[in-house]
Protein backbone atom coordinates (compact mmCIF):
# COMPACT_ATOMS: atom_id res chain seq x y z
CA UNK A 1 0.00 0.00 0.00
CA UNK A 2 0.97 3.45 -0.63
CA UNK A 3 2.44 5.83 2.20
CA UNK A 4 1.57 9.09 0.00
CA UNK A 5 -1.83 8.14 -1.34
CA UNK A 6 -5.01 9.27 0.58
CA UNK A 7 -7.32 6.43 0.50
CA UNK A 8 -9.83 8.73 2.28
CA UNK A 9 -11.42 9.22 -0.71
CA UNK A 10 -11.54 5.38 -2.03
CA UNK A 11 -13.22 4.80 1.02
CA UNK A 12 -15.77 7.27 0.98
CA UNK A 13 -16.78 5.78 -2.55
CA UNK A 14 -17.08 2.39 -1.01
CA UNK A 15 -19.29 3.33 1.67
CA UNK A 16 -21.37 5.08 -1.18
CA UNK A 17 -21.65 2.07 -3.33
CA UNK A 18 -20.89 -0.88 -0.62
CA UNK A 19 -18.39 -3.27 0.23
CA UNK A 20 -19.26 -6.01 -2.61
CA UNK A 21 -17.60 -7.87 -5.25
CA UNK A 22 -20.95 -7.22 -7.52
CA UNK A 23 -20.02 -3.19 -6.93
CA UNK A 24 -16.67 -3.29 -8.46
CA UNK A 25 -17.25 -1.79 -11.95
CA UNK A 26 -19.21 1.28 -10.36
CA UNK A 27 -16.46 1.43 -7.79
CA UNK A 28 -13.91 1.72 -10.43
CA UNK A 29 -16.46 4.35 -12.38
CA UNK A 30 -16.20 6.71 -9.19
CA UNK A 31 -13.02 6.27 -8.58
CA UNK A 32 -12.40 7.24 -12.35
CA UNK A 33 -14.91 10.16 -11.82
CA UNK A 34 -12.74 11.37 -9.15
CA UNK A 35 -9.13 11.14 -10.84
CA UNK A 36 -9.70 10.71 -14.33
CA UNK A 37 -8.05 7.41 -14.61
CA UNK A 38 -7.31 4.44 -12.51
CA UNK A 39 -4.26 4.80 -10.22
CA UNK A 40 -2.56 1.91 -9.89
CA UNK A 41 -2.32 2.58 -6.01
CA UNK A 42 -6.40 1.67 -5.42
CA UNK A 43 -5.69 -2.32 -6.67
CA UNK A 44 -4.27 -3.38 -3.70
CA UNK A 45 -6.38 -1.94 -1.32
CA UNK A 46 -9.82 -2.75 -3.34
CA UNK A 47 -8.30 -5.93 -3.41
CA UNK A 48 -7.93 -5.90 0.21
CA UNK A 49 -11.04 -4.77 1.34
CA UNK A 50 -13.42 -6.44 -1.01
CA UNK A 51 -11.51 -9.53 0.11
CA UNK A 52 -10.94 -10.56 -3.88
CA UNK A 53 -7.79 -10.98 -5.84
CA UNK A 54 -5.60 -7.62 -7.46
CA UNK A 55 -6.23 -9.73 -10.87
CA UNK A 56 -10.17 -10.09 -10.48
CA UNK A 57 -9.96 -6.04 -10.05
CA UNK A 58 -7.12 -5.62 -12.76
CA UNK A 59 -9.34 -7.86 -15.49
CA UNK A 60 -12.27 -5.68 -14.97
CA UNK A 61 -10.26 -2.53 -14.83
CA UNK A 62 -8.87 -3.38 -18.61
CA UNK A 63 -11.66 -5.26 -20.08
CA UNK A 64 -14.08 -1.87 -20.28
CA UNK A 65 -12.71 0.94 -22.58
CA UNK A 66 -13.88 3.40 -20.55
CA UNK A 67 -11.65 2.48 -17.28
CA UNK A 68 -7.70 4.12 -18.19
CA UNK A 69 -5.45 3.47 -16.23
CA UNK A 70 -2.81 6.00 -17.43
CA UNK A 71 -3.73 9.75 -16.06
CA UNK A 72 -5.89 11.79 -19.01
CA UNK A 73 -5.62 15.73 -19.94
CA UNK A 74 -7.65 17.97 -18.24
CA UNK A 75 -10.13 18.05 -21.72
CA UNK A 76 -10.95 14.91 -22.62
CA UNK A 77 -12.50 15.46 -26.20
CA UNK A 78 -13.84 12.07 -27.55
CA UNK A 79 -14.22 12.61 -31.33
CA UNK A 80 -17.25 10.10 -33.10
CA UNK A 81 -16.53 8.15 -35.16
CA UNK A 82 -19.92 5.49 -35.18
CA UNK A 83 -21.52 4.50 -38.56
CA UNK A 84 -23.68 8.17 -38.45
CA UNK A 85 -20.48 10.55 -37.94
CA UNK A 86 -18.40 8.26 -40.21
CA UNK A 87 -20.45 8.91 -43.23
CA UNK A 88 -20.42 12.65 -42.71
CA UNK A 89 -16.74 12.72 -42.59
CA UNK A 90 -15.72 12.28 -38.97
CA UNK A 91 -11.97 11.01 -40.27
CA UNK A 92 -10.62 14.52 -41.42
CA UNK A 93 -11.53 15.55 -37.78
CA UNK A 94 -9.96 13.41 -35.59
CA UNK A 95 -6.80 14.04 -38.32
CA UNK A 96 -6.65 17.92 -37.52
CA UNK A 97 -6.83 17.33 -33.94
CA UNK A 98 -4.60 15.04 -33.80
CA UNK A 99 -2.14 17.46 -35.96
CA UNK A 100 -2.93 20.51 -33.67
CA UNK A 101 -1.91 18.79 -30.88
CA UNK A 102 0.47 16.97 -31.56
CA UNK A 103 -1.41 13.58 -31.02
CA UNK A 104 -1.83 9.88 -32.65
CA UNK A 105 -3.50 6.74 -32.00
CA UNK A 106 -1.47 5.46 -29.78
CA UNK A 107 -0.11 8.93 -27.80
CA UNK A 108 -3.71 10.09 -26.61
CA UNK A 109 -2.79 12.97 -24.16
CA UNK A 110 -0.62 15.82 -24.54
CA UNK A 111 2.80 16.02 -22.22
CA UNK A 112 1.52 19.15 -20.23
CA UNK A 113 -2.06 16.88 -19.13
CA UNK A 114 -4.13 19.39 -21.18
CA UNK A 115 -6.06 17.37 -23.94
CA UNK A 116 -7.06 13.94 -24.32
CA UNK A 117 -8.14 12.90 -27.84
CA UNK A 118 -10.14 9.62 -28.03
CA UNK A 119 -12.27 8.14 -30.32
CA UNK A 120 -15.71 6.73 -29.56
CA UNK A 121 -18.58 4.99 -31.71
CA UNK A 122 -21.45 6.54 -30.96
CA UNK A 123 -22.45 9.40 -28.78
CA UNK A 124 -26.25 8.71 -29.44
CA UNK A 125 -26.38 12.17 -30.86
CA UNK A 126 -26.48 11.05 -34.16
CA UNK A 127 -28.83 13.23 -35.79
CA UNK A 128 -25.96 15.96 -35.08
CA UNK A 129 -23.49 14.13 -36.91
CA UNK A 130 -20.71 14.55 -36.95
CA UNK A 131 -20.54 14.84 -33.16
CA UNK A 132 -18.00 15.48 -31.04
CA UNK A 133 -17.65 15.97 -26.37
CA UNK A 134 -15.71 18.11 -24.76
CA UNK A 135 -15.62 16.54 -21.07
CA UNK A 136 -19.06 15.31 -21.91
CA UNK A 137 -20.01 18.59 -23.93
CA UNK A 138 -21.51 18.39 -27.16
CA UNK A 139 -20.61 20.15 -30.04
CA UNK A 140 -22.97 19.49 -32.71
CA UNK A 141 -21.80 19.57 -36.78
CA UNK A 142 -18.40 19.68 -36.77
CA UNK A 143 -15.58 20.55 -39.39
CA UNK A 144 -12.43 20.20 -38.46
CA UNK A 145 -11.66 24.24 -39.17
CA UNK A 146 -14.08 24.33 -36.80
CA UNK A 147 -12.55 21.81 -34.13
CA UNK A 148 -9.15 23.94 -34.83
CA UNK A 149 -11.15 26.57 -33.24
CA UNK A 150 -12.34 24.89 -30.55
CA UNK A 151 -8.53 24.04 -29.53
CA UNK A 152 -7.69 27.71 -29.83
CA UNK A 153 -10.80 28.72 -27.28
CA UNK A 154 -10.01 26.25 -24.84
CA UNK A 155 -6.03 26.77 -25.08
CA UNK A 156 -7.20 30.46 -24.23
CA UNK A 157 -10.02 30.23 -21.88
CA UNK A 158 -7.25 28.46 -20.12
CA UNK A 159 -5.08 31.22 -20.13
CA UNK A 160 -7.55 33.10 -18.35
CA UNK A 161 -8.30 30.70 -15.24
CA UNK B 1 -33.32 -6.84 -16.81
CA UNK B 2 -33.90 -4.08 -19.22
CA UNK B 3 -31.55 -3.64 -21.89
CA UNK B 4 -30.29 -0.30 -22.09
CA UNK B 5 -27.25 -0.29 -23.62
CA UNK B 6 -27.51 0.52 -26.88
CA UNK B 7 -24.44 -0.49 -28.73
CA UNK B 8 -24.80 0.28 -31.57
CA UNK B 9 -23.60 3.43 -33.91
CA UNK B 10 -26.36 5.12 -35.47
CA UNK B 11 -29.41 4.55 -32.94
CA UNK B 12 -30.91 6.23 -30.36
CA UNK B 13 -34.21 5.06 -30.12
CA UNK B 14 -33.79 3.87 -26.52
CA UNK B 15 -32.03 6.71 -25.30
CA UNK B 16 -34.78 9.04 -26.32
CA UNK B 17 -36.87 6.64 -24.25
CA UNK B 18 -34.64 6.46 -21.07
CA UNK B 19 -34.69 10.23 -21.00
CA UNK B 20 -37.99 11.35 -22.43
CA UNK B 21 -40.55 8.85 -20.84
CA UNK B 22 -38.93 7.14 -18.60
CA UNK B 23 -42.31 5.81 -16.76
CA UNK B 24 -43.44 4.02 -19.35
CA UNK B 25 -40.30 1.71 -19.09
CA UNK B 26 -40.48 1.73 -15.66
CA UNK B 27 -44.28 0.57 -15.77
CA UNK B 28 -43.30 -2.32 -18.24
CA UNK B 29 -40.54 -3.29 -16.01
CA UNK B 30 -43.26 -3.64 -12.78
CA UNK B 31 -46.01 -5.42 -15.24
CA UNK B 32 -43.12 -8.02 -16.16
CA UNK B 33 -42.27 -8.55 -12.65
CA UNK B 34 -45.92 -9.71 -11.90
CA UNK B 35 -46.05 -11.49 -14.72
CA UNK B 36 -43.03 -13.63 -13.90
CA UNK B 37 -42.93 -13.34 -10.16
CA UNK B 38 -39.49 -11.43 -10.15
CA UNK B 39 -38.77 -9.20 -7.12
CA UNK B 40 -35.79 -7.21 -8.37
CA UNK B 41 -35.66 -5.65 -12.03
CA UNK B 42 -32.04 -4.02 -13.40
CA UNK B 43 -31.71 -1.58 -15.83
CA UNK B 44 -28.24 -1.86 -17.96
CA UNK B 45 -27.41 2.01 -18.92
CA UNK B 46 -24.49 2.22 -21.21
CA UNK B 47 -21.67 4.57 -19.97
CA UNK B 48 -22.05 7.51 -22.62
CA UNK B 49 -26.25 8.22 -21.47
CA UNK B 50 -25.44 10.12 -18.21
CA UNK B 51 -28.91 12.27 -18.70
CA UNK B 52 -30.48 8.51 -19.03
CA UNK B 53 -29.35 7.79 -15.76
CA UNK B 54 -30.18 10.82 -13.79
CA UNK B 55 -33.71 11.07 -15.01
CA UNK B 56 -34.15 6.93 -14.90
CA UNK B 57 -32.95 7.51 -10.83
CA UNK B 58 -35.36 10.77 -10.55
CA UNK B 59 -38.60 8.42 -12.17
CA UNK B 60 -37.37 5.51 -9.39
CA UNK B 61 -37.58 8.10 -6.95
CA UNK B 62 -40.84 9.14 -7.54
CA UNK B 63 -42.47 6.21 -7.98
CA UNK B 64 -41.20 5.23 -4.68
CA UNK B 65 -43.30 8.07 -3.60
CA UNK B 66 -46.62 6.93 -4.97
CA UNK B 67 -46.38 3.61 -3.94
CA UNK B 68 -45.34 2.47 -6.97
CA UNK B 69 -42.56 0.28 -6.45
CA UNK B 70 -40.73 -0.55 -3.32
CA UNK B 71 -42.02 -2.88 -0.20
CA UNK B 72 -46.32 -4.02 -0.71
CA UNK B 73 -46.99 -2.03 -4.04
CA UNK B 74 -50.48 -0.06 -3.27
CA UNK B 75 -51.40 -2.60 -1.01
CA UNK B 76 -51.35 -5.66 -3.06
CA UNK B 77 -48.47 -7.84 -1.28
CA UNK B 78 -46.46 -7.60 -4.41
CA UNK B 79 -42.88 -6.35 -4.20
CA UNK B 80 -40.22 -4.89 -6.37
CA UNK B 81 -37.14 -2.61 -6.54
CA UNK B 82 -35.36 -1.22 -9.31
CA UNK B 83 -31.73 -0.85 -9.68
CA UNK B 84 -29.68 1.02 -12.65
CA UNK B 85 -26.07 -0.43 -13.57
CA UNK B 86 -24.31 1.55 -15.74
CA UNK B 87 -22.06 0.40 -18.43
CA UNK B 88 -18.15 0.58 -18.77
CA UNK B 89 -18.05 0.90 -22.67
CA UNK B 90 -18.31 -2.60 -24.00
CA UNK B 91 -20.34 -3.30 -27.10
CA UNK B 92 -20.33 -6.89 -26.19
CA UNK B 93 -22.21 -6.23 -22.84
CA UNK B 94 -25.19 -6.07 -24.84
CA UNK B 95 -25.40 -9.41 -25.41
CA UNK B 96 -27.63 -11.30 -23.04
CA UNK B 97 -24.89 -13.28 -20.77
CA UNK B 98 -22.10 -10.46 -21.06
CA UNK B 99 -24.91 -7.98 -19.79
CA UNK B 100 -25.44 -10.35 -16.87
CA UNK B 101 -21.46 -10.83 -16.17
CA UNK B 102 -21.68 -6.81 -16.20
CA UNK B 103 -24.10 -6.53 -13.38
CA UNK B 104 -22.76 -9.05 -11.39
CA UNK B 105 -19.31 -7.10 -11.64
CA UNK B 106 -17.23 -9.34 -13.63
CA UNK B 107 -15.51 -8.78 -17.27
CA UNK B 108 -18.53 -8.65 -20.03
CA UNK B 109 -17.83 -12.01 -21.57
CA UNK B 110 -20.51 -14.12 -23.07
CA UNK B 111 -20.89 -17.91 -22.03
CA UNK B 112 -21.63 -20.69 -23.66
CA UNK B 113 -25.94 -21.26 -24.05
CA UNK B 114 -27.12 -23.17 -22.67
CA UNK B 115 -28.43 -22.78 -19.81
CA UNK B 116 -30.56 -20.02 -21.75
CA UNK B 117 -31.16 -16.55 -19.14
CA UNK B 118 -34.39 -17.33 -18.91
CA UNK B 119 -33.07 -21.07 -16.83
CA UNK B 120 -29.99 -19.73 -15.20
CA UNK B 121 -29.33 -15.54 -15.99
CA UNK B 122 -28.45 -13.09 -12.77
CA UNK B 123 -26.97 -14.40 -10.12
CA UNK B 124 -28.05 -17.87 -11.18
CA UNK B 125 -31.51 -17.23 -11.01
CA UNK B 126 -34.17 -17.36 -13.92
CA UNK B 127 -34.41 -14.17 -15.32
CA UNK B 128 -36.29 -12.10 -18.20
CA UNK B 129 -34.18 -9.93 -20.37
CA UNK B 130 -35.91 -7.43 -22.76
CA UNK B 131 -34.98 -4.14 -24.60
CA UNK B 132 -35.62 -0.74 -23.27
CA UNK B 133 -38.56 -0.36 -26.42
CA UNK B 134 -40.07 -3.27 -25.59
CA UNK B 135 -40.43 -2.34 -22.29
CA UNK B 136 -41.70 1.08 -22.78
CA UNK B 137 -44.43 -1.08 -25.37
CA UNK B 138 -46.05 -3.19 -22.24
CA UNK B 139 -47.99 -0.64 -20.36
CA UNK B 140 -49.67 0.50 -23.77
CA UNK B 141 -50.77 -2.87 -24.77
CA UNK B 142 -52.24 -3.71 -21.31
CA UNK B 143 -53.99 -0.46 -21.11
CA UNK B 144 -55.47 -0.88 -24.92
CA UNK B 145 -56.03 -4.50 -25.51
CA UNK B 146 -53.37 -6.73 -27.56
CA UNK B 147 -56.05 -6.52 -30.47
CA UNK B 148 -55.56 -2.99 -30.87
CA UNK B 149 -51.61 -3.29 -30.77
CA UNK B 150 -51.96 -6.21 -33.46
CA UNK B 151 -54.26 -3.53 -35.85
CA UNK B 152 -51.17 -2.01 -36.14
CA UNK B 153 -48.22 -3.27 -38.54
CA UNK B 154 -48.11 -6.80 -40.12
CA UNK B 155 -49.97 -10.03 -39.45
CA UNK B 156 -46.42 -11.53 -38.80
CA UNK B 157 -45.02 -7.87 -37.27
CA UNK B 158 -47.55 -6.54 -35.28
CA UNK B 159 -47.15 -2.82 -33.77
CA UNK B 160 -45.13 0.02 -34.50
CA UNK B 161 -40.87 0.20 -34.42
CA UNK B 162 -38.97 3.44 -33.99
CA UNK B 163 -35.68 3.93 -36.10
CA UNK B 164 -33.01 6.50 -35.78
CA UNK B 165 -32.51 8.07 -39.41
CA UNK B 166 -29.37 9.29 -39.81
CA UNK B 167 -26.49 9.61 -42.14
CA UNK B 168 -26.30 11.27 -46.04
CA UNK B 169 -30.31 12.41 -45.01
CA UNK B 170 -32.39 15.44 -45.22
CA UNK B 171 -34.07 15.33 -41.88
CA UNK B 172 -32.64 13.09 -39.51
CA UNK B 173 -33.86 12.05 -35.76
CA UNK B 174 -36.42 9.53 -34.23
CA UNK B 175 -39.42 8.15 -36.09
CA UNK B 176 -41.52 5.57 -35.48
CA UNK B 177 -43.46 3.88 -38.12
CA UNK B 178 -46.11 0.75 -38.70
CA UNK B 179 -44.27 -2.49 -39.13
CA UNK B 180 -44.54 -3.15 -42.71
CA UNK B 181 -43.31 0.58 -43.79
CA UNK B 182 -41.20 0.73 -47.09
CA UNK B 183 -37.90 1.66 -46.70
CA UNK B 184 -38.96 4.19 -49.63
CA UNK B 185 -41.69 5.89 -47.38
CA UNK B 186 -39.15 6.20 -44.69
CA UNK B 187 -36.45 7.43 -46.97
CA UNK B 188 -38.01 9.70 -49.27
CA UNK B 189 -41.43 10.82 -47.62
CA UNK B 190 -40.44 11.29 -43.98
CA UNK B 191 -36.75 11.70 -44.57
CA UNK B 192 -37.22 14.14 -46.77
CA UNK B 193 -34.60 12.29 -49.67
CA UNK B 194 -31.02 12.48 -49.80
CA UNK B 195 -29.34 15.67 -48.29
CA UNK B 196 -27.45 17.89 -50.99
CA UNK B 197 -29.58 16.36 -53.69
CA UNK B 198 -27.05 13.45 -54.05
CA UNK B 199 -28.63 10.00 -55.21
CA UNK B 200 -29.35 7.06 -52.57
CA UNK B 201 -26.68 4.61 -52.38
CA UNK B 202 -27.59 2.18 -49.54
CA UNK B 203 -28.83 1.90 -46.58
CA UNK B 204 -27.09 0.20 -43.24
CA UNK B 205 -29.48 -1.62 -40.93
CA UNK B 206 -29.78 -2.92 -37.59
CA UNK B 207 -26.67 -2.01 -36.30
CA UNK B 208 -22.82 -2.83 -37.15
CA UNK B 209 -23.69 -6.76 -37.68
CA UNK B 210 -26.71 -5.57 -40.15
CA UNK B 211 -26.69 -5.69 -43.44
CA UNK B 212 -26.59 -2.94 -46.19
CA UNK B 213 -29.82 -2.58 -48.78
CA UNK B 214 -29.30 -1.32 -52.26
CA UNK B 215 -31.55 0.36 -54.49
CA UNK B 216 -33.66 -2.46 -55.51
CA UNK B 217 -34.56 -3.32 -51.91
CA UNK B 218 -36.42 0.24 -51.54
CA UNK B 219 -39.60 -1.10 -51.97
CA UNK B 220 -39.10 -3.73 -49.08
CA UNK B 221 -41.43 -3.52 -46.09
CA UNK B 222 -39.74 -3.08 -43.05
CA UNK B 223 -40.95 -5.97 -41.19
CA UNK B 224 -39.29 -9.30 -39.62
CA UNK B 225 -39.64 -11.44 -42.43
CA UNK B 226 -39.00 -9.54 -45.55
CA UNK B 227 -36.07 -8.25 -44.08
CA UNK B 228 -34.50 -11.85 -43.12
CA UNK B 229 -35.57 -12.79 -46.83
CA UNK B 230 -33.16 -9.75 -48.21
CA UNK B 231 -30.20 -10.67 -45.73
CA UNK B 232 -30.92 -7.81 -43.09
CA UNK B 233 -32.39 -7.37 -40.23
CA UNK B 234 -34.53 -5.02 -37.92
CA UNK B 235 -32.14 -5.50 -34.66
CA UNK B 236 -32.03 -2.03 -33.16
CA UNK B 237 -33.51 0.04 -35.74
CA UNK B 238 -30.47 2.09 -36.89
CA UNK B 239 -30.84 3.13 -40.10
CA UNK B 240 -27.99 4.97 -41.85
CA UNK B 241 -28.36 6.13 -45.08
CA UNK B 242 -25.77 6.87 -47.40
CA UNK B 243 -25.51 8.75 -50.87
CA UNK B 244 -23.69 7.58 -53.86
CA UNK B 245 -20.56 9.28 -52.65
CA UNK B 246 -19.98 6.64 -50.13
CA UNK B 247 -17.45 3.61 -50.97
CA UNK B 248 -19.11 0.16 -49.83
CA UNK B 249 -15.98 -1.41 -49.31
CA UNK B 250 -14.58 1.27 -46.99
CA UNK B 251 -18.04 1.08 -44.97
CA UNK B 252 -17.66 -3.11 -44.88
CA UNK B 253 -13.53 -2.56 -43.37
CA UNK B 254 -15.44 0.56 -41.06
CA UNK B 255 -17.67 -2.16 -40.10
CA UNK B 256 -15.46 -4.90 -39.76
CA UNK B 257 -13.09 -2.43 -37.85
CA UNK B 258 -15.92 -1.98 -35.23
CA UNK B 259 -16.66 -5.21 -34.25
CA UNK B 260 -13.13 -6.54 -34.32
CA UNK B 261 -12.04 -3.86 -31.87
CA UNK B 262 -15.28 -4.74 -29.73
CA UNK B 263 -14.42 -8.73 -29.77
CA UNK B 264 -14.21 -9.66 -26.18
CA UNK B 265 -11.60 -12.47 -27.78
CA UNK B 266 -13.53 -15.37 -25.87
CA UNK B 267 -13.78 -17.38 -29.08
CA UNK B 268 -11.04 -17.96 -31.94
CA UNK B 269 -13.09 -17.55 -34.76
CA UNK B 270 -14.37 -14.51 -33.71
CA UNK B 271 -11.07 -12.52 -32.03
CA UNK B 272 -8.80 -14.00 -35.17
CA UNK B 273 -11.34 -14.99 -37.96
CA UNK B 274 -12.32 -10.72 -37.68
CA UNK B 275 -9.13 -9.52 -37.17
CA UNK B 276 -8.11 -11.58 -40.58
CA UNK B 277 -10.78 -10.23 -42.28
CA UNK B 278 -10.16 -6.82 -41.70
CA UNK B 279 -6.62 -6.93 -43.20
CA UNK B 280 -8.16 -8.15 -45.72
CA UNK B 281 -10.47 -5.55 -46.23
CA UNK B 282 -7.62 -2.87 -45.13
CA UNK B 283 -5.45 -4.02 -47.83
CA UNK B 284 -8.16 -3.56 -50.36
CA UNK B 285 -8.79 -0.02 -49.69
CA UNK B 286 -5.05 0.27 -49.88
CA UNK B 287 -4.79 -0.96 -53.28
CA UNK B 288 -2.79 -4.03 -52.29
CA UNK B 289 -6.34 -6.04 -52.98
CA UNK B 290 -5.33 -9.49 -54.73
CA UNK B 291 -7.24 -12.17 -57.03
CA UNK B 292 -9.43 -14.53 -54.78
CA UNK B 293 -9.86 -11.92 -51.39
CA UNK B 294 -13.70 -12.14 -52.20
CA UNK B 295 -13.79 -15.82 -52.15
CA UNK B 296 -11.34 -15.43 -49.18
CA UNK B 297 -13.72 -13.29 -47.24
CA UNK B 298 -16.46 -15.24 -47.91
CA UNK B 299 -15.18 -18.07 -47.09
CA UNK B 300 -14.09 -16.80 -43.87
CA UNK B 301 -17.52 -15.51 -43.24
CA UNK B 302 -19.13 -18.71 -43.38
CA UNK B 303 -16.69 -20.07 -40.85
CA UNK B 304 -17.04 -17.91 -38.42
CA UNK B 305 -20.55 -17.48 -38.37
CA UNK B 306 -21.07 -21.19 -38.29
CA UNK B 307 -18.54 -21.08 -35.30
CA UNK B 308 -18.94 -17.97 -33.05
CA UNK B 309 -19.86 -18.11 -29.40
CA UNK B 310 -22.13 -15.16 -29.41
CA UNK B 311 -24.06 -13.09 -31.44
CA UNK B 312 -21.54 -10.49 -32.18
CA UNK B 313 -19.01 -13.07 -34.09
CA UNK B 314 -21.86 -14.40 -35.49
CA UNK B 315 -23.18 -11.42 -37.19
CA UNK B 316 -19.91 -9.67 -37.76
CA UNK B 317 -19.25 -10.78 -41.64
CA UNK B 318 -22.85 -9.79 -42.05
CA UNK B 319 -22.16 -6.26 -43.37
CA UNK B 320 -19.10 -7.38 -45.41
CA UNK B 321 -21.32 -10.26 -47.29
CA UNK B 322 -24.31 -8.10 -48.04
CA UNK B 323 -21.86 -5.29 -48.96
CA UNK B 324 -20.32 -8.02 -51.39
CA UNK B 325 -23.77 -9.14 -52.23
CA UNK B 326 -24.80 -6.18 -53.75
CA UNK B 327 -21.92 -4.17 -54.42
CA UNK B 328 -19.59 -6.81 -55.69
CA UNK B 329 -18.17 -4.43 -58.78
CA UNK B 330 -17.00 -1.75 -56.29
CA UNK B 331 -14.77 -4.91 -54.82
CA UNK B 332 -13.41 -6.22 -58.20
CA UNK B 333 -12.41 -2.35 -59.19
CA UNK B 334 -10.44 -1.64 -56.26
CA UNK B 335 -8.53 -4.73 -56.73
CA UNK B 336 -8.21 -5.57 -60.20
CA UNK B 337 -8.46 -1.85 -61.81
CA UNK B 338 -7.08 -0.41 -58.34
CA UNK B 339 -9.62 2.26 -58.43
CA UNK B 340 -12.18 3.87 -55.64
CA UNK B 341 -14.98 4.25 -57.90
CA UNK B 342 -16.32 6.89 -55.29
CA UNK B 343 -12.97 8.43 -54.87
CA UNK B 344 -12.90 7.87 -51.15
CA UNK B 345 -10.41 5.56 -50.88
CA UNK B 346 -7.23 7.77 -50.30
CA UNK B 347 -4.50 5.35 -51.34
CA UNK B 348 -6.15 4.90 -54.77
CA UNK B 349 -6.59 8.30 -55.44
CA UNK B 350 -4.15 10.16 -58.02
CA UNK B 351 -3.46 13.61 -56.51
CA UNK B 352 -2.39 15.91 -60.07
CA UNK B 353 -0.77 18.96 -60.24
CA UNK B 354 -3.17 21.32 -62.42
CA UNK B 355 -0.22 22.79 -64.61
CA UNK B 356 -2.73 26.06 -65.67
CA UNK B 357 -3.23 26.72 -62.21
CA UNK B 358 0.75 26.29 -61.21
CA UNK B 359 2.69 29.59 -59.96
CA UNK B 360 5.85 27.12 -59.72
CA UNK B 361 6.09 28.35 -56.49
CA UNK B 362 7.82 25.29 -55.05
CA UNK B 363 6.14 25.14 -51.86
CA UNK B 364 4.67 21.66 -52.71
CA UNK B 365 8.01 19.88 -53.65
CA UNK B 366 9.33 21.06 -50.09
CA UNK B 367 6.10 20.06 -48.28
CA UNK B 368 6.27 16.76 -49.59
CA UNK B 369 7.31 14.04 -47.51
CA UNK B 370 8.76 11.70 -50.03
CA UNK B 371 9.87 13.96 -52.59
CA UNK B 372 7.79 12.81 -54.87
CA UNK B 373 7.19 16.73 -56.61
CA UNK B 374 9.67 17.69 -58.45
CA UNK B 375 9.94 20.91 -61.39
CA UNK B 376 11.59 24.85 -62.13
CA UNK B 377 10.76 27.56 -60.00
CA UNK B 378 8.05 29.84 -61.96
CA UNK B 379 7.21 26.60 -64.55
CA UNK B 380 4.66 23.73 -63.82
CA UNK B 381 5.43 21.13 -60.88
CA UNK B 382 4.56 17.45 -61.53
CA UNK B 383 4.37 14.78 -59.01
CA UNK B 384 5.57 11.51 -60.39
CA UNK B 385 2.83 9.17 -58.93
CA UNK B 386 5.07 5.98 -58.35
CA UNK B 387 6.82 7.99 -55.42
CA UNK B 388 3.02 9.42 -54.19
CA UNK B 389 2.09 8.15 -51.03
CA UNK B 390 -0.86 10.06 -50.95
CA UNK B 391 -0.68 11.83 -47.60
CA UNK B 392 -2.36 14.98 -49.44
CA UNK B 393 0.48 17.52 -47.48
CA UNK B 394 0.71 19.25 -50.85
CA UNK B 395 -3.29 20.02 -51.05
CA UNK B 396 -2.40 21.66 -48.18
CA UNK B 397 -0.34 23.70 -48.93
CA UNK B 398 -0.85 24.94 -52.01
CA UNK B 399 -1.75 28.65 -52.27
CA UNK B 400 -3.51 28.66 -55.54
CA UNK B 401 -5.16 25.53 -55.25
CA UNK B 402 -3.84 24.08 -58.26
CA UNK B 403 -3.17 20.39 -56.77
CA UNK B 404 -5.99 18.24 -57.30
CA UNK B 405 -7.20 15.04 -55.93
CA UNK B 406 -8.53 12.61 -59.23
C1 LIG C 1 -23.24 -8.44 -29.43
C2 LIG C 1 -24.66 -8.13 -29.07
C3 LIG C 1 -25.02 -6.84 -28.69
C4 LIG C 1 -26.31 -6.53 -28.34
N1 LIG C 1 -26.59 -5.26 -27.97
C5 LIG C 1 -27.86 -4.95 -27.59
C6 LIG C 1 -28.17 -3.64 -27.17
O1 LIG C 1 -27.31 -2.77 -27.15
N2 LIG C 1 -29.45 -3.36 -26.78
C7 LIG C 1 -30.42 -4.32 -26.79
O2 LIG C 1 -31.55 -4.03 -26.41
N3 LIG C 1 -30.15 -5.58 -27.21
C8 LIG C 1 -28.90 -5.93 -27.60
N4 LIG C 1 -28.63 -7.21 -27.98
C9 LIG C 1 -29.73 -8.20 -27.99
C10 LIG C 1 -29.94 -8.75 -26.60
O3 LIG C 1 -29.08 -9.85 -26.41
C11 LIG C 1 -31.37 -9.23 -26.39
O4 LIG C 1 -31.70 -10.07 -27.43
C12 LIG C 1 -32.37 -8.12 -26.33
O5 LIG C 1 -32.03 -7.18 -25.36
C13 LIG C 1 -33.73 -8.68 -26.03
O6 LIG C 1 -34.66 -7.62 -26.09
P1 LIG C 1 -36.08 -7.75 -26.85
O7 LIG C 1 -36.37 -9.20 -27.03
O8 LIG C 1 -37.00 -7.07 -25.93
O9 LIG C 1 -35.91 -7.02 -28.13
C14 LIG C 1 -27.32 -7.54 -28.37
C15 LIG C 1 -26.97 -8.82 -28.76
C16 LIG C 1 -25.67 -9.13 -29.11
C17 LIG C 1 -25.34 -10.53 -29.52
S1 LIG D 1 -18.19 -14.37 -30.74
FE1 LIG D 1 -16.69 -12.73 -30.29
S2 LIG D 1 -17.70 -11.43 -28.80
FE2 LIG D 1 -18.83 -13.38 -28.85
S3 LIG D 1 -17.87 -14.66 -27.29
FE3 LIG D 1 -16.77 -15.09 -29.16
S4 LIG D 1 -15.02 -13.65 -29.11
FE4 LIG D 1 -16.50 -12.90 -27.62
S1 LIG E 1 -22.67 7.80 -34.74
FE1 LIG E 1 -21.83 9.60 -33.89
S2 LIG E 1 -23.28 10.14 -32.38
FE2 LIG E 1 -24.03 8.25 -33.13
Amino acid sequence: MSETFDYSVVDGILTEHGISETAIIAILQSIQEEYHYIPKEVFPYLSEKLKVSEARIFSVATFYENFSLEPKGKYIIKVCDGTACHVRKSIPIIERLRKELGLSGTKPTTDDLMFTVETVSCLGACGLAPVITVNDKVYAEMTPDKASELIKQLREGNADD
Amino acid sequence: MCNGDEGDPGAFMDRSIMEGDPHRMLEGMIIAGIACGASEGYIYVRAEYPLAVSRLKKAIEQAKEYGLLGENILGSGFSFNIHINRGAGAFVCGEGSALTASIEGKRGMPRVKPPRTVEQGLFDMPTVLNNVETFANVPLIIRNGACWYKSIGTEKSPGTKAFALTGNIENTGLIEVPMGTTLRDVIFDIGGGMRGGADFKAVQIGGPSGGCLSKKDLDLPLDFDSLKKAGAMIGSGGLVVMDNNTCMVEVARFFMNFTQNESCGKCVPCREGTKRMLEVLERIVEGNGQDGDIELLLELADTISATALCGLGKAAAFPVVSTIKNFREEYEAHIYDKKCPTGNCQKLKNIIIDASLCKGCSKCARSCPVGAITGKVKEPFVIDQSKCIKCGACIETCAFHAILEG
